[in-house]
């Protein structure tokens, strides 16, 4: 009885939300929306994937998102249940999705999909037989539409498990361009010229970075990035997997370079004293309020649109702007990325369906469309994205082509890469408050590496 | 249920079977497996939430992260041979020194100050209120009574606003000469030309890294000083919009108003002026053949205020937070051992001549003792185990250096490190900790029991 009810107020949901999205995909060609169940997708152009039938069937997905977030998803999974006739619930799993996500499976009730962030838990849960390797109508739209490297990410020992979904670049400088303007200077595309930049945004009396030392991650980001352009993608996957040593001399180049930065107080908001008090938020939001502005420049990922938007008065896009992370020495400019992939925890016709929708660009075409989405399918138009800054990041990220790589930390045992006054996050902390203590900053690096690891 | 009591009682007395010997009844008359019937649900409760987690975590602590091979003492060995353990053990110490003792001393001072006032108890309840907060939100409030930037942080802005009164700011922070220019780093933040002044040549000094808003509104275009004698410009040295030629006067460079420039001799000051709003400045004759100086005054950084979550202050900052919580405890308790001392004795001691520093120190403290021991104890034992305050003030940067047992048990055991066995041997430790405490409190309780 409840169960029904249920059903038929999701139904209405997925109702309503189909009209919306007819009515916002094809202005004035309204009436495509009442066509039914097998019409084409959203934005009335042809559907590029077919959905068996699934109606009466319940799906259950569960993500991390909360809110604007939540509500896209939501959005997405509609237009599945409209094409599908399935009516499937989104469930928020809070922070530790990994342990929520755990202790559902291990009572027997596991959602039908779930996006996972990192592809260590991935290979966990496959190493415990928890997720199912996809079909083959999902292995076809993962091959029509993915690079290589990206279906990587949600393959484990061979298998392919997972559909990498909505994709972070964390290769983004975002900077203030009235700064930018009052010193005269452009966009840089080496890291001689970033720092070159800099100096000259310090002479003009702005402070030029602003670096959130207080939280532990940017720093780790900010290393990954500096490593992945100067020591190249196959030293990258050695030392995040721990067969090179952080003593090794790669880590003492990059960190040499950091140092370039981080060991200049005339370059950081408020020294190297000052970025160490300056957590996450106000670094972002320091840079983009108040006349001079407290930094020029912030370096994190595409998520920082969506910060400045809500925390500063600032329009993105024209007060704030976005450069991809200078390319160091002699490589390419890295790009560092995050995904949360979806995979299947259920053998069922349901839970692959939803993976094939997932797979296709229609899918990805609908959160896009609604911003604050990147999607890593190389086959997505980009003209679908809302704005040129979003369109510039998701031109980065698949520019990339396979030469992009997942964030380093988060790769690694959550005791070196996740926890707040540990491992790398307090190493590199330390770093910053000492800067130039290179050799230390590796053995420090070094030690808890290989206590994590537990290959030391 | 009333009738399978009721059943025992008359079956009891009425059928003993012959040949055993009556069963013996305790002390209040009640046989022994009645009283355990009574005892049992609260010792199954006591049993599985206390008996048998520390029963557990001690066979825990045995283990492995994994919890499947037995390793022994080696989860102590860990203990013992990490230096952050080892911070947290220091630091627990402090806390169970300083923490009880200022409370304890400061709910004491309030507690006697109250009663004599007459609004005393509208005070008693401002001090008691933190105690109405939680532990977090108090942390939550301190992060940012701590907050490095005086125009957030409640305790800096207090003290840079007392420095500042003593101390006037500069009137160009954070100003730099432009890189090549003829001005090098001197001792103390100053800046001094290396070559020496001539009448007729006007020294130029450029300066960088001041914010073209922070300019006073009066500035002007940097002018080429006029006429003879021993001059020079001081000016911003960057065209704003970029473009401008290094150490030359562009148009659109501000002169810098009010700078002082100093004539050096050998290490002393012939002359000195000050700049006029077009940046020029003029210098008497005596000057010729000095270096000019620009003197720290005119660049001194603004006081940043205390690094209160620094690596020193860390620990007496959350100590501070600590006690805003708990002196109302203190006091109220305090206050209400204070209502039960005879008033008399005060009189009496006051008659004979005894100051109130005397009646205090000789008469209230000792009569307060069995309280104020009541209030260090509940305050050690509350100490020990400081967690939420930690967490949430320390920043990662200097978590270690906050640390304390309970927190690091925490994070060794779910926060990131996932070792349960190690953390299982911390909270061995800390039980053991706990303990002369716990019993010294028992004890004490027992006394009073007796009396």
């Amino acid at each position: 009885m409840r169960t029904s009810r249920r059903a038929h107020a999701a139904l209405a949901m997925t109702a309503v939300a189909a009209l919306a999205l007819g009515a916002a995909g094809c202005g004035s060609g309204g009436g495509k929306s009442d066509n039914g169940g097998q019409s084409p997708g959203a934005g009335g152009s042809q559907s590029a994937v077919k959905l068996p039938d699934l109606h009466g069937q319940h799906l259950e997905l569960a993500a991390v998102w909360t809110g604007a977030e939540q509500q896209n998803m939501q959005k997405v999974l509609n237009e599945f249940g409209r094409r599908t006739g399935a009516s499937v619930t989104f469930t928020p799993t809070g922070d530790s999705e990994s342990t929520f996500l755990g202790t559902k499976i291990e009572g027997g009730k596991p959602p039908d999909v779930a996006l996972l962030a990192q592809p260590g838990v991935l290979d966990q849960f496959a190493q415990k037989g928890w997720i199912k390797p996809v079909n083959a109508d999902v292995q076809a739209q993962l091959t029509a539409n993915f690079s290589a490297g990206w279906q990587k990410l949600g393959a484990y020992n061979g298998k392919q498990y997972g559909v990498p979904f909505k994709a972070a670049n964390k290769s983004l400088i975002w900077y203030n361009s009235a700064a930018f303007q009052s010193a005269g200077v452009s966009v840089p595309n080496t890291w001689a010229d970033f720092l070159k930049t800099a100096q000259t945004i310090s002479d003009s009396g702005t402070p030029p970075v602003s670096v959130g030392g207080a939280d532990g991650w940017p720093l780790t980001d900010w290393f990954e990035n500096v490593y992945l352009s100067q020591a190249g993608p196959q030293k990258y996957d050695e030392l995040a997997q721990h067969k090179i040593k952080w003593t090794d001399p790669s880590v003492k180049d990059a960190l040499t370079t950091l140092d370039q930065l981080f060991g200049k107080d005339q370059l950081l908001a408020g020294g190297h004293t000052g970025a160490l008090q300056t957590d996450f938020p106000k670094s972002v939001t320091q840079t983009f309020t108040g006349n001079p502005p407290g930094a020029a420049m912030v370096y994190e990922g595409d998520f920082v649109a969506g910060f400045i938007e809500a925390n500063t008065k600032a329009k993105v896009g024209t007060d704030a702007k976005v450069f991809p992370f200078p390319a160091v020495g002699s490589g390419k400019p890295p790009v560092t990325v995050g995904a949360d992939i979806a995979v299947a925890l259920k053998d069922a016709k349901g839970a692959q369906a939803l993976l094939t929708f997932l797979a296709s660009s229609d899918a990805a075409k609908i959160w896009a469309q609604a911003g604050g989405f990147l999607s890593p399918e190389k086959s997505l138009d980009l003209s679908v994205y809302p704005d040129d800054v979003t369109r510039n990041i998701a031109k980065a990220l698949i520019g990339a082509g396979d030469g992009f790589r997942f964030d380093m930390s988060d790769q690694a045992p959550a005791a070196f890469g996740g926890t707040k006054g540990e491992g790398e996050w307090k190493d590199l902390q330390d770093f910053l408050a000492n800067p130039g203590n290179v050799a230390g900053a590796q053995r420090a690096l070094e030690a808890d590496a290989a206590k994590a690891y537990g290959n030391g | 249920m009333s009738a399978s009591m009721a059943a025992p009682d008359t079956a009891g007395p009425v059928t003993p079977p012959a040949g055993t010997p009556r069963r013996a009844k305790g002390i209040t008359g009640t046989r022994p497996w009645v009283a355990a019937l009574f005892l049992l649900p609260a010792l199954v409760l006591l049993g599985a939430l206390v008996v048998y987690p520390i029963g557990y975590s001690i066979v825990r602590s045995l283990y492995d992260a994994g919890g499947s091979g037995f390793v022994g003492v080696r989860n102590y060995g860990t203990v013992f041979s990490d230096s952050g353990t080892l911070t947290a053990v220091r630091n627990n110490a402090i806390w169970v020194v300083v923490a009880p003792s200022i409370t304890t001393a400061l709910g004491l001072i309030f507690a006697v100050l109250t009663e004599r006032v007459r609004w005393g108890t509208a005070f008693k309840l401002v001090v008691f209120m933190p105690m109405a907060i939680s532990m977090l939100a108090a942390g939550i409030i301190f992060r940012l009574v701590y907050e490095q930037d005086p125009n957030q942080g409640v305790a800096n802005a207090v003290i840079s606003s007392v420095h500042d009164t003593f101390s006037a700011g500069s009137a160009y922070p954070g100003a730099r000469p432009r890189p090549g220019a003829d001005l090098a780093p001197t001792a103390g933040g100053s800046y001094t030309t290396r070559s020496t002044v001539r009448p007729g040549t006007a020294a130029l000094l450029p300066l960088v890294g001041i914010p073209q808003a922070e300019l006073p509104s009066s500035a002007q275009q940097a002018g080429r000083p006029r006429g003879g004698g021993i001059t020079g410009t001081v000016w911003l040295d960057f065209t704003p919009g970029g473009g401008g030629r290094a150490g030359v006067i562009d148009p659109g460079e501000k002169g810098l108003k009010g700078v002082t420039v100093q004539a050096v001799k050998v290490g002393r000051v012939v002359a000195s002026a000050k700049t006029a709003a077009d940046g020029t400045f003029t210098l008497p004759a005596t000057a010729q053949g000095a270096q000019l100086r620009l003197p720290a005054s005119n660049f001194a950084a603004r006081y940043g205020g205390v690094d209160w979550l620094g690596p020193t202050l860390v620990t007496p900052s959350i100590i501070g937070a600590y006690v805003w919580m708990w002196a109302g405890f203190a006091m109220v308790l305090i206050a209400a051992g204070l209502a039960g001392v005879p008033r008399e004795l005060l009189e009496a001691a006051r008659v004979d001549g005894a100051n109130e520093w005397q009646v205090f120190r000789k008469i209230t403290v000792p009569l307060l003792a069995p309280v104020l021991a009541v209030v260090v104890v509940t305050l050690m034992i509350n100490v020990l185990k400081i967690f939420d305050l930690v967490y949430i003030i320390a920043p990662g940067a200097t978590q270690n250096n906050a640390m304390v047992l309970a927190l690091k048990l925490y994070l060794t055991s779910f926060g990131g490190g996932n070792d349960q066995g190690v953390g299982s041997a911390i909270s061995v430790l800390l039980l053991l900790l706990v303990l002369p405490v716990m019993i010294f409190n028992i004890r004490r309780i027992r006394r009073e029991g007796r009396r």
